[in-house]
């Protein structure tokens, strides 16, 4: 995208008022969707989107200043920007020498989406709409989606270090709307992998159209959810985003730095049960969160969190290691070049128990069974968070008896870790999530295996 | 400057072929955003940002492509792009650009020159007081998450093969401030925040007295018993429900069976209390503008009066097919087609304050906060449940602070229990004003 002598020149003179550290982030990222709504192809959409964000840190400052000018001209004018802002004491120049990071995610993409016709894309949709619309004459609306991306990054900075990823995820997602003599409902199955149109190789469009159905039409059926505490069991990959919320959050560097975390000054104690392992990997081949390195040029990393019920570690951004004197974890992500990168989470799980998942609901003897989470939010200086479910039933008698309307559920981060009493041995990733923090969205995965929350607050309208 | 950009969009429209309507939209804008931390600043960004979507109907079928660059190269790849997208869409009889319909624009004051002017040193210091105000607001605030000083000017124009010529401008700028407060172990945290159209407006005493009130306030919060109960709702809290309940009236859902109101045209769907209206011509809302998404003039829509529902909001499609016409509605980034929605949102105001609605309460829960709305809050099946903190009211007065409680009902539901609208009128960062709304008969759950 930009040569070396050029991001050579471009950080010397990011540096000239004097900052401590400079950084171009480079971008080319390219996007296609087709959207299939109410029996209709509405549209296709294509995009494309580059540019470049430099940032330079002076002292506890750091000045940003973004162009989708990537001329050696367009990026001076900027690299000016972002010193003035970053506004350094002393002048002189600096001469940056670049030693180029190789990066690999271990995987190749077989397809890429920009190589498949527009067509191909259409008949997927067409697809999910028919077999959506034919699982049951109750099912009275549908839409479709399918997008894809494929992101070129380039990193440089003062420090030497020069690395570029390039980055394919393709993504696809059925609703449907079901309408019954209690009122509509509405299903939803999304996909999305860091990988390119093989996706669909692994994927049957078919079936997550008929799951996306019988999700919506079993929820006519549902009653309301309960109110009050009771125990919840988590199946398998459907609640990855209960740990993304309850901890992971509350794990980033630049929160815990400025107190806004319940597990600030807590590590090397005991936060979860006996057994929980908490783990955020970006390395996690093909999964959505998956990186090679992140967006300030480190390599993804395997980041133990909590190891066996006990806090191991915060994860990192460069900014914040740089401070703490230690290496960035591999979680400096941002949403575009437009934007200053923040510690982020990739694919965050919880490893795998020893229970059988069946026994887990069959010890229940009152509680519910959620089998899909929704989207979820956490205030991590409280640790309260809620998340929603999408699809859930009553266990009652050690089984999983009636649907229930949607509703959320809301906990304690710390006291949620510390109440899971079962963990299945049938660990699965779930869906693709969008995970936002300071009005940024990045990719992220999660997953669990089947798990039981001995207490969680019910948010419905039953007794 | 912004006729720079009609003239872009002219250029788009210039590239249309007999027999297709092309649509061009084009932004740009400047933005600032100053983060503070302990006295410094800990962020700086500037950014300008510009992009094009190019719009084509030809044959009944529509197709969009966009970019982020405004050469005359990038234009006409753009445009090819988006018509060979066309050709995939399945052809629709109502598809369509929107055409002049004769509405004149507000032409409002939208544009403050004195933002422009404001230097980068006042913009620092201002969000340097808003931090020394909210850590001198009260000796329990602990600690600041963010003090953010954050403007922009935008600019947009839409032009078509239908005659659409539209230019709009305007600038805007907010101070907000997330802050933490502490007793023995406990911490609790509160926002403030102030807005404005020029730095003039913004007032950083007030959001921090905000930020440090909600926080302290909270407090030594226990959770709640589960119980049904009336609840009194923040301003702010109401602002986000309306945005909901204005989704549930967009054309778009409404025709494709999405819309729990779809068939409740001139039917009561709320209390008689309730007159929602969409008013993107009211100044003083931060979404006002002249024009929507396709360069139709914005206008005042009257969507529930007197807990009768009165209308849909409408694009120029959604307006088509649905045998009626455009109100003005439509949604847009440089980076889509125009989807439908409500613009600036409100409640015509009732006759008590805030303090007088609590008075009449004798049993219930001041919601100051409400999260995970966006994964509670089923917009088709109108199921609600949220996580909710606020403030216990017992016999008319604000008592303990309560926290991790969830509150549910039915869109449906709550519209029908509103007991009563508060005076408070408060124009907020989002496409709905705020105002206190006491609603009766929710599920309040917690141990």
């Amino acid at each position: 995208m930009i040569d070396e002598p050029t991001l050579q020149r471009v950080l010397g003179s990011a540096l000239r008022t004097g900052g401590d550290f400079a950084e171009v982030f480079a971008e080319d990222r390219r996007n296609s969707s087709a959207l299939l709504d109410d029996g209709r192809v509405e549209e296709l959409t294509s995009g494309r989107d580059r540019g470049a964000g430099i940032r330079v840190v002076s002292g506890d400052t750091t000045g940003f200043a973004h162009t989708a000018d990537l001329s050696e001209a367009g990026l001076l004018a900027a690299a000016e920007a972002a010193a003035a802002a970053a506004r350094g004491g002393g002048g002189g120049t600096r001469t940056v020498a670049l030693a180029r990071r190789p990066a690999s995610r271990g995987y190749e993409i077989e397809r890429y989406p920009g190589d498949v016709p527009k067509a191909t894309k259409v008949e997927l949709l067409t697809r999910a709409d028919d077999v959506a619309r034919s699982s049951g004459g109750a099912i009275s609306q549908v839409s479709a989606s399918y997008g894809d991306s494929r992101r070129r990054i380039l990193v440089a900075n003062s420090d030497g270090l020069l690395a570029e990823d390039d980055t394919v995820r393709t993504f696809f997602a059925v609703s449907c709307v079901a309408t019954g003599d209690t009122g509509m409902q509405t299903g939803r199955e999304s996909v999305g992998h860091t990988v390119g149109f093989e996706l669909f190789d692994r994927y049957d469009v078919d079936e997550l159209a008929r799951r996306a159905a019988a999700r919506a039409l079993t929820k006519l059926a549902a009653r309301p959810a309960p109110s009050g505490q009771m125990p919840v069991v988590i199946a398998s990959g459907g609640g990855g985003v209960l740990f993304h919320e309850a901890c992971g959050h509350g794990l980033e560097a630049d929160l815990v730095a400025k107190g806004a975390s319940v597990f600030r000054d807590r590590v090397g104690q005991r936060v979860a049960s006996p057994g929980v392992t908490v783990i955020d990997d970006g390395t996690m081949a093909k999964e959505w969160g998956n990186i090679a390195i992140d967006d300030e040029g480190n390599p993804a990393q395997r980041n133990v969190l909590v190891d066996d019920g006990v806090l191991t570690d915060y994860m990192w951004d460069q900014l914040r290691a740089r401070k703490e004197g230690r290496p960035s974890s591999g979680n400096g992500r941002r949403q575009s070049y437009q934007h200053l990168p923040m510690v982020r989470m990739t694919n965050t799980h919880l490893l795998a128990g020893t229970d059988d998942p069946d026994d887990i609901v069959a010890s229940t003897e009152r509680g519910v069974y959620v089998k899909h989470l929704g989207g979820g939010q956490v205030n991590t200086a409280t640790g309260d968070f809620v998340f929603g479910m999408t699809e859930a039933y009553l266990i009652e008698d050690g089984r999983i008896t009636e649907p229930l309307r949607e509703g959320n559920l809301i906990g304690n981060g710390p006291e949620v870790l510390q109440r899971i009493d079962a963990l299945g041995d049938d660990f699965a990733m779930g869906p693709p999530g969008t995970c936002g923090k300071d009005g940024q969205g990045v990719p992220v995965g999660d997953g669990v295996p089947t798990l039981r929350v001995s207490s969680l607050t019910i948010g419905g309208t039953a007794a | 400057m912004t006729d720079e950009l009609l003239s872009v969009a002219d250029r788009v429209v210039a590239m249309a072929r007999v027999g297709e309507q092309v649509e061009a939209v084009v932004v740009r804008g400047t933005d600032t955003e100053i983060k503070v931390y302990g006295g410094e600043v800990e962020s700086l960004s500037s950014a300008r940002s510009q992009g094009v979507g190019v719009r084509v109907v030809v044959d009944g079928r529509q197709g969009f492509a966009h970019a982020a660059t405004l050469d005359d190269a990038t234009l006409s790849e753009t445009l090819a792009e988006a018509r060979d997208n066309a050709t995939f869409a399945t052809r629709d009889e109502h598809a369509g650009l929107a055409a002049p319909d004769g509405v004149e624009p507000p032409r409002l004051d939208l544009h403050r020159p004195e933002l422009e002017a404001f230097p980068p040193e006042a913009k620092v210091a201002l969000a340097a007081e808003l931090e020394r105000a909210v850590l001198g607001a009260d000796p329990r605030i602990s600690g600041i998450e963010s003090a953010e000083y954050v403007d922009g000017l935008s600019e947009a124009a839409v032009a078509s093969t239908t005659g659409v010529r539209s230019v709009g401008r305007e600038t805007s700028c907010y101070l907000a401030t997330y802050v933490m407060a502490a007793a023995d172990d406990e911490v609790q945290t509160g926002f403030g925040f102030s807005v404005g159209r020029e730095p003039a407006q913004l007032d950083p005493r007030r959001a921090a007295a905000d930020a440090a009130a909600r926080a302290t306030r909270m407090l030594g919060a226990v959770q709640p018993a589960t119980t049904r109960t009336t609840v009194v709702l923040d301003p702010w809290v109401t602002a986000q429900l309306l945005g909901i309940v204005g989704s549930t009236l967009n054309g778009d859902a409404v025709l494709k069976g999405r819309s729990l109101f779809a068939d409740r045209l001139g039917e009561p769907v709320a209390s008689p209390l309730v007159t929602l209206v969409d008013d993107p011509t009211d100044v003083r809302a931060f979404t006002a503008t002249d024009a929507d998404g396709e360069g139709l003039a914005a206008r005042r829509n009257e969507l529930v009066r007197d807990g009768v529902l009165g209308r849909f909001v409408h694009n120029a499609y959604t307006g088509r097919r649905a045998g009626t016409t455009s109100t003005g509605n439509a949604v847009r980034s440089y980076r889509s087609t125009p989807s439908v929605d409500c613009l600036a949102l409100a409640l015509v105001p009732g006759a008590d304050d805030p303090g007088a609605l609590v008075a009449g309460v004798d049993d219930g829960v001041l919601v100051q906060e409400v999260s995970g709305l966006h994964s509670g809050v089923n917009p088709v099946s109108g199921d609600l449940s949220t996580g909710a903190e606020g403030i216990r009211i017992r016999s008319g007065e604000l008592a303990e602070p309560v926290r991790e409680f969830t509150i549910a009902s039915t869109l449906q539901r709550m519209l029908l229990d509103v007991q009563a609208v508060g005076s408070d009128l408060e124009f907020l960062p989002m496409n709905a004003a705020g105002v206190t709304l006491v609603v009766a008969d929710l599920t309040i759950s917690g141990s």
